[in-house]
């Protein structure tokens, strides 16, 4: 993408016009309530470009989607965020991302840091197999070393509280997590990324592999988070997007199309080829 | 006959008839070719089934009659006496396989202390650590020689005949401190369990879905602790059996034992000295021109047998009750 259409994208980038590299790195940033700014991102699997030039910003306790057809690169963007692309063998990426005034690909950054700071939720729910309910919560903290059993136990229960999953299974928490069903597991999976503490989640189609019933609680679930967290969700499901998200970003093909508020977005779109996507005709 | 023969013609040509008059008639073909080919399939399955029965009970008799054999055999001299005391003297039938007993315990069990954590980690280094497949940078591609290299090794380990390796154990060992010991054997017999330990983990580990690891790293956990504390614990059960292989493996070898460990008929003093083990003690009285030596030897072979037995059961069941019982239904 030219960098003239880049101009245009920002234009719609949530509450703000032309910003530019410096002045996201300035501390301007947090009054704008601007979370994470992603500069000219670019990503990689071996030799094929998968995410090209994409820049946009991502509104604090806001929720943004990603969406566009199967491999269009809105998941490999995801895993940009949170520097776990970087971990697929043959995965490569450049440019910035820039959360609360810190690039996180800096050469000073953690990416096991980023990734407390950055929560991230599955496709497929993947609570640790040999562990309690409990356990798979706790893991995180125990695994980085945290050794205060009452403070575990308290975030535990926050965060299954959090993650809408506390009554059900507060009687058996230390039955294997894997016993649950699918939309439980991913609640579990939530919960889990919750105790960590994160201020930003990042979910990557979380409800395609649950029933309509398991998905719509998780839906409710994104609405209640957003109070004190930035999510950014990655969906096949325009209907979702439309339900949860107060920022869309349509991508194709590596490349990011268009980004607006969702209302805006999916009422008005100002590309021909959201308005094809939107509308049905391809995808 | 001939009346079936035209009938059959005269369907045919009927069918032929249909299919070309209107455009082609699935049903018809489907029809057709069913009925030419339910019968000779039916009598293909059962041909086959029965064949894979009769392979089956031909691998299984040779395994029963050789337990069966060894049972009925060794069965009868038995006793505490047997198990507990020395050899008494050549030809007497008296004095039991104590030493034996003690020794392949001690040999086996210091050489799985040095082989399974050596073959674990090397495993857990193949499968978590060298990058598969063409790597492009100068190290990555230095490491995944480097791990080729190694597999093959393990491989070609895996093939050696097992009294090379004792010759390796009595070079190395027996020869530095100028006496056949423990050390010498365990040496060797480990050397025998690390390629089938390192290799079975291998491919466990790699089993262990990925989506477990990044869930991990998603929580900014450690390599090394998402190894140990997820995937580890994940393939538990696979480098459980890996290391049961090759302890039943290593608990039968005689050949390497002759060059490190020699036998005795006395128990165990120290390290560095020989010490006896059950498959040089049955070598020993089956090369005895005795009847009862040869009875010795049917008891001492059943013990060999009940004791790997018992060892891989038991850990099986310690696995099995830390276990998890997982529901694999995904909704």
């Amino acid at each position: 993408m030219s960098s003239s259409s880049n101009e245009e994208i920002r234009r719609y980038a949530p509450e703000r016009s032309n910003v530019d590299d410096k002045e996201v790195l300035a501390p301007a940033t947090k009054q704008a309530n601007i979370k994470l700014s992603i500069r000219k991102v670019n990503a990689w699997f071996g030799k094929k470009h998968a995410v090209k030039d994409v820049s946009l910003d991502v509104k604090e306790n806001s929720v943004t989607a990603f969406i566009g057809p199967s491999g269009c690169g809105k998941t490999t963007l995801l895993r940009c965020i949170n520097r776990m692309h970087e971990m697929t063998p043959g995965g490569k990426s450049d440019g910035k991302v820039v959360l609360d005034g810190l690039n996180i690909y800096d050469k000073s950054s953690d990416p096991a840091i980023i990734k407390r700071r950055i929560g991230m939720v599955f496709q497929k729910p993947n609570p640790f197999p040999t562990m309690s309910i409990y356990d798979n919560v706790a893991a995180g903290l125990k695994l980085n070393g945290v050794r205060d059993k009452k403070l575990i136990h308290d975030i535990v229960e926050q965060s299954l509280v959090e993650a809408a999953l506390w009554e059900e299974v507060k009687n058996e928490l230390h039955m294997p997590g894997m016993g649950l069903s699918g939309g439980q597991q991913q609640r579990l999976c939530i919960a889990r990324a919750l105790a960590m503490q994160p201020e930003i989640l990042l979910m990557d189609e979380p409800t395609s592999a649950l029933d309509p019933i398991a998905s719509s609680k998780i839906e409710e679930l994104v609405q209640h988070l957003k109070e004190h967290l930035t999510i950014i969700i990655v969906t096949h499901n325009m209907q979702q997007a439309a339900r949860v998200s107060e920022y869309t970003a349509f991508m194709y093909i590596g490349e990011l199309i268009e980004y607006d508020q969702t209302k805006d977005l999916f009422k008005n779109p100002h590309k021909e080829l959201t308005e094809k996507y939107i509308s049905g005709r391809f995808g | 006959m001939n009346n079936d023969n035209e009938h059959k013609e005269g369907q045919e040509k009927i069918s032929k008839e249909k299919s070309l008059n209107t455009s082609i008639n699935y049903r018809q073909v489907f029809d057709d070719i069913s009925s030419k080919y339910t019968s000779r399939r039916r009598i293909t399955n059962k041909v086959v089934s029965i064949v894979a029965i009769v392979f089956v009970i031909g691998a299984i008799i040779p395994l029963g009659s050789i337990l069966l054999e060894v049972i009925k055999n060794g069965i009868a001299v038995i006793s505490i006496q047997f198990l507990t005391q020395p050899p008494g003297s050549i030809g007497s039938g008296s004095g039991g396989i104590g030493p034996a007993i003690q020794g392949t315990l001690i040999t086996v069990g210091l050489a799985s202390l040095i082989g399974a954590p050596i073959g674990i980690l090397s495993g857990i280094y193949l499968s978590e650590y060298a990058p598969a497949g063409s790597a492009k940078g100068g190290r990555e591609r230095a490491i995944s020689f480097f791990a080729n290299t190694i597999r093959l090794f393990n491989d070609v380990l895996t093939g050696l005949p097992s009294i090379v390796i004792g010759i390796v154990g009595y070079v190395t060992i027996v020869l530095a401190i100028n006496s056949f010991s423990v050390w010498a054997g365990a040496f060797a017999l480990s050397i025998i369990m690390i390629p089938i330990i390192s290799r079975v983990t291998e491919e466990t580990l790699k089993l262990v879905p990925n989506s477990l690891r990044e869930a991990g790293y998603s929580l900014g956990i450690s390599k090394s602790k998402i190894t140990l504390f997820i995937v580890l614990k994940n393939a538990k059960d696979g480098v459980l059996t890996g290391v049961i292989l090759a302890i039943s493996r290593i608990a039968g070898e005689t050949a390497p034992l002759i060059m490190t460990i020699l036998g005795t008929s006395l128990f165990f003093t120290s390290l560095t000295g020989p010490v006896d083990a059950l498959p040089l003690r049955i070598w020993r009285l089956a090369s005895q021109p005795y009847e009862s030596a040869h009875a010795f030897g049917w008891g001492a072979a059943l013990v060999l047998i009940l004791m790997i037995l018992i060892l891989s059961a038991s850990l099986r069941i310690i696995a099995r009750g830390r276990g998890i019982k997982v529901r694999t239904e995904t909704i």
